[in-house]
This record gives structure tokens, C-alpha cells and sequence, in this order.
């Protein structure tokens, strides 16, 4: 019966802890929230173009050769064939993100992170990774080589 | 009044009824030490310890010369192994005492779970064991990239790749660790700020509460010991077991020092976010053996990545050790059971061949 009675009267007791309870707890989430927002990263804002023209000539690139440039704020791999043809990837490996590489001694692409092998067409022929290698498209204006996100 | 063994001096009396002298030496006179066959692996806590405060000297020393910044982070360590007098042995020795550090903490964990130390009522010291073991995981995954070189650089990509197998929350989490999308120096700014305030910060909380825990129950006696001897012997541990832990301690430091001084770490060549990744870049080597399981997997298990798998698998099993006590409760009754023994050595096995297999791989192929 007390327990009832207790809980029938509202008390002041009760208010003045229903109260600071709430002040507590919003001040609490006043002070967690921003900090919370501050730790995330703003976005970087996507890299401005969806083309590049490479500082590298294309008579540059030897056949079974390749070299990395920047697509953006991303590594790309532009490789020429053993064939004469000029071919362009993201680098960025499809496993945990390293950069791959061009190995002519087996004339395809390998990252050595995790001993990745990917094919001329950028697919994934063994190893862990488990996507091809994102293709990008390449013309070459002259002697100038452009890059371009493909479609 | 307890026989008096020595008269105190002056100096002590101001100090005693200042600081209270006469509770430290009281309490220190009485705790004593399980002897037993297996009273070796107590010094490894306290080895662990000792490696600890070596860490933070070194390291303060080390932010004296440090930049973080990408621009500069690489260089300011250059010269700080090539032009600052004896700073090579500073940096030797903190990158030395972290992978020793590491490995007492292994060896005194697995002691403690193969000697069920975590029977009631120390429960929680166990759990605070486990939060320091992730801690001190953190300072060495953050710790790896300062220097800002080739490896350091890749090691993190995959590092921070990996949360973003985490379920659901992972590519938040992985731009969060990241500072961003992509490991640059905001990342490094990020891991500075994280190995230098937010990891210290939090050890100080939980290495307190794990000592003073060690200190109120006194040290653990292995369930079977226990049922053997009704009258356990025991040493004091002022200064009998204190004397032996500074020869533990000496030792690590004459191991430290001769490591640091033969085999002074390298700092290899600055982090290129536009080259390709180094042929046969390693982790760290505790980190390894995560790192070789999750090659294993295939890429895919069920339909579900092999990466999220495995990521979830080691989840489950950090909570796993993390429960131990709550869940063997043959060993919280003092019965014995074999079932956590082989659990534990089942784990150390794993570690070790894992560990094997991802050093004698050949990266190419
Ligand atoms: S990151 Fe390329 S194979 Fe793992």
C-alpha cells in the first residue's frame, strides 16, 4: 500500500528527478552529438572531371608494359599489350585496395599484396580479388593520351 | 603493534602523515605470492608492465621530433635517425619494446586462460585484460604508419579495408578510421591523434582498474594446484617476487637494447600514393596470422564475401575470449574441465601456424 501511495503522489522528490535526469541526459546528447559529427569526415567532393590527359606520350609506353598514373585522387594503370594495344584500368585493387602492377614476365596486371593476377581485359584470374579491375577508357588525340571513366 | 623491524627516519614520519607511508608498506608487506609449478608465468604481467613504461618514455621522447603531416612525417623521422644524436636508438628501441610488449601481453594472456587465473572474482579483471590487449593492438596498427614509408602506407589500406567488411556499418567505419575515402595525411593526423591522446587515455583507465583489481584478489592459483595443496606456500612479494621481476625486467632490457642496437629499425622509402604496392608487403606479425586466415577464405562462402566472413568469424571470436569466464562455468565451480584448456591451446596453435605459413609463402608467383 505505501508503494501505491507513493506512486499516486507526484511528488516534488520525483519531479526534481525526473528533471535532472532529463537536463542530464540532454546535456549529455548535447555535448556526444557534435562531438559524434566533428569525427566524420566531411566529403571530399568527387574528383572534378571524369577525364584526364596523362603527362606521358603514348610511343612512351613500350608493348608488355605499364605504368601507374593519376586518375583523380586515384591511382589508374595504363597498359600496352604485348599486341600494340593501349588498354587503362583503375589500379586500385578489387581485394583490399592496393595498387596493382604490370608484371611483364607474365604479361598481365598483379598486385602484391595478396598475389592478385588480373588479365589484359582487367579480369580476375586469380588470387583473392574478387571483382575485375574497373576499366577506363583511352584515346589517343595525337600525342597526347586522354582517360576517360567509362560508361 | 606489529613488531617494529626498522626505525623510521624523519623524513618518512613528515611523508606518512601526509601521504599515509604506513598503509603502502602495510599492504605491501602482505601480499604474497602463490609458489607452485607454475609460478613462472606470473612475471610475464609484470614484464608486460615494465615494456609498457618503456613505450611511453620513448615515446614522448619521439613527439619532440615528430611531424605529423604527410609532407613532412617521413623526413622529420629521416632526421631524427640520421642527424639527431642517439635518435635512431630511441626510435629502435620503441619499435622493438612495442613488438616485445606484444608478445609478453600474448604470453601473459594465454597463461592466464591455460591456468583459468579468470575464475571469480576475477572476472573482470580478465575483461579489462582483453580491453588492454585490443588497446595495445590499436597503438601498433595506428603506431605502423607514422613514419609515413611504402609499407606503412599499403599495411593501412588493407588494414582500414578490412573494416569496410564490417557488416552494415563498415564503410562508415572505414571512413571514419580513414579521415576520408582514401588513406592520405588526414588519415596520418587521424592515427597520430588516436596513438598519441585516445589510446594513452583510455590505457591509463583500464590499466588502473586491471591493477588495482591484481591487487585486491592477489594472484590466481591454477584450479588443480589448488585442490592438491591445502595449505598453498607462498612467497612475500616485498621483495622476494619483486627482486625476481626486476631480473625479468633487466632481462627485457638487455634483449631491448641488444635488438635495438643490431637490428635498428628501417624506415624504407616514403609512401607514394601513385606507385604500386611493394612486392611481399607484411603486417605487423601479430597481425599476421588474421591476415593469412583471410587469404585462405575463398571469396566467396555461401554467397556472402569470404572477407565479411572471415572479418565477422574474428568478431565472434574476440567476444568469444572475452566471455571465457562467464562461460566456463566447470572452472568458476573449481571443477576441472578440459574444454577451455584445449580451447586455448587449440588457439595458440592456430596463431602459431598461421603465423608460420604467412612468413614462409613466397609473394610471388
Ligand atoms: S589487395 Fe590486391 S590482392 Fe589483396
Amino acid at each position: 500500500m505505501a508503494d501505491q501511495a507513493l506512486a499516486a503522489e507526484p511528488t516534488r522528490r520525483g519531479f526534481i528527478n525526473w528533471f535532472l535526469g532529463t537536463t542530464a541526459g540532454a546535456f549529455l546528447l548535447a555535448v556526444l552529438y557534435p562531438v559524434a559529427r566533428y569525427l566524420v569526415p566531411p566529403p571530399a567532393g568527387e574528383s572534378a572531371s571524369g577525364t584526364v590527359t596523362l603527362p606521358i606520350k603514348p610511343d612512351e609506353v613500350k608493348p608488355n608494359s605499364g605504368q601507374i598514373f593519376k586518375f583523380g585522387n586515384r591511382p589508374g594503370i595504363l597498359v600496352r599489350t604485348p599486341a600494340g594495344e593501349l588498354r587503362a584500368f583503375s589500379a586500385v585493387c578489387t581485394h583490399l585496395n592496393c595498387t596493382v602492377q604490370y608484371r611483364p614476365d607474365l604479361s598481365h596486371i598483379w598486385c602484391a599484396c595478396h598475389n592478385g593476377h588480373f588479365d589484359l581485359n582487367g579480369k580476375n584470374i586469380a588470387g583473392p580479388p574478387p571483382r575485375p579491375l574497373e576499366p577506363l577508357v583511352v584515346n589517343t588525340r595525337g600525342a597526347q593520351i586522354v582517360v576517360a571513366k567509362g560508361a | 603493534m606489529a613488531a617494529p623491524d626498522k626505525p623510521h627516519g624523519r623524513v618518512w614520519h613528515w611523508l606518512d602523515a601526509r601521504v599515509g607511508l604506513a598503509e603502502v608498506e602495510k599492504l605491501a608487506k602482505k601480499k604474497q605470492v602463490p609458489v607452485h609449478r607454475h609460478t613462472v608465468w606470473y612475471y610475464f604481467g609484470g614484464m608486460t608492465l615494465f615494456l609498457f613504461t618503456v613505450q611511453v618514455a620513448t615515446g614522448i621522447l619521439l613527439l619532440f621530433y615528430y611531424r605529423p603531416s604527410a609532407e613532412e612525417a617521413y623526413e622529420s623521422v629521416q632526421f631524427l635517425m640520421a642527424e639527431v644524436e642517439f635518435g635512431w636508438l630511441i626510435r629502435s628501441i620503441h619499435a622493438w619494446s612495442a613488438n616485445l610488449m606484444i608478445f609478453t601481453l600474448f604470453v601473459h594472456l594465454f597463461s592466464v586462460l591455460l591456468l583459468k587465473a579468470y575464475r571469480q572474482p576475477r572476472e573482470i579483471t580478465w575483461v579489462s585484460g582483453i580491453g588492454l590487449m585490443a588497446l595495445a593492438l590499436g597503438f601498433g596498427f595506428t603506431g605502423y604508419l607514422l613514419p609515413w614509408n611504402e609499407l606503412a602506407f599499403f599495411a593501412t589500406k588493407v588494414g582500414t579495408e578490412i573494416t569496410g567488411a564490417v557488416p552494415v556499418a563498415g564503410s562508415f567505419l572505414r571512413r571514419l578510421l580513414r579521415g576520408g575515402d582514401e588513406v592520405t595525411g588526414a588519415t596520418l593526423t587521424r592515427f597520430y591523434g588516436i596513438h598519441v591522446a585516445v589510446l594513452p587515455a583510455l590505457t591509463m583507465g583500464l590499466l588502473g582498474l586491471h591493477l588495482f583489481l591484481v591487487q585486491r584478489h592477489g594472484m590466481g592459483v591454477p584450479p588443480g594446484v589448488e585442490r592438491r595443496q591445502a595449505a598453498p606456500r607462498t612467497m612475500p612479494f616485498v621483495p622476494n617476487f619483486l627482486l625476481r621481476d626486476l631480473v625479468g625486467w633487466l632481462s627485457a632490457l638487455a634483449i631491448l637494447a641488444a635488438l635495438a642496437a643490431y637490428f635498428p629499425t628501417e624506415l624504407g622509402k616514403k609512401a607514394d600514393p601513385f606507385a604500386p604496392a611493394p612486392i611481399g608487403i607484411k603486417p605487423e606479425w601479430y597481425f599476421m596470422f588474421m591476415f593469412k586466415a583471410l587469404k585462405y577464405l575463398p571469396s566467396d562462402i555461401l554467397g556472402i564475401e569470404g572477407e565479411i566472413v572471415g572479418v565477422v568469424g574474428f568478431g565472434l571470436g574476440g567476444l568469444f575470449l572475452l566471455l571465457v569466464p562467464f562461460l566456463d562455468r566447470r572452472a568458476a565451480r573449481g571443477q576441472p574441465g578440459r574444454v577451455f584448456t584445449w580451447i586455448g591451446i587449440g588457439l595458440i596453435l592456430f596463431i602459431v601456424v598461421l603465423t608460420y605459413l604467412g612468413y614462409t609463402e613466397v609473394a610471388t608467383r
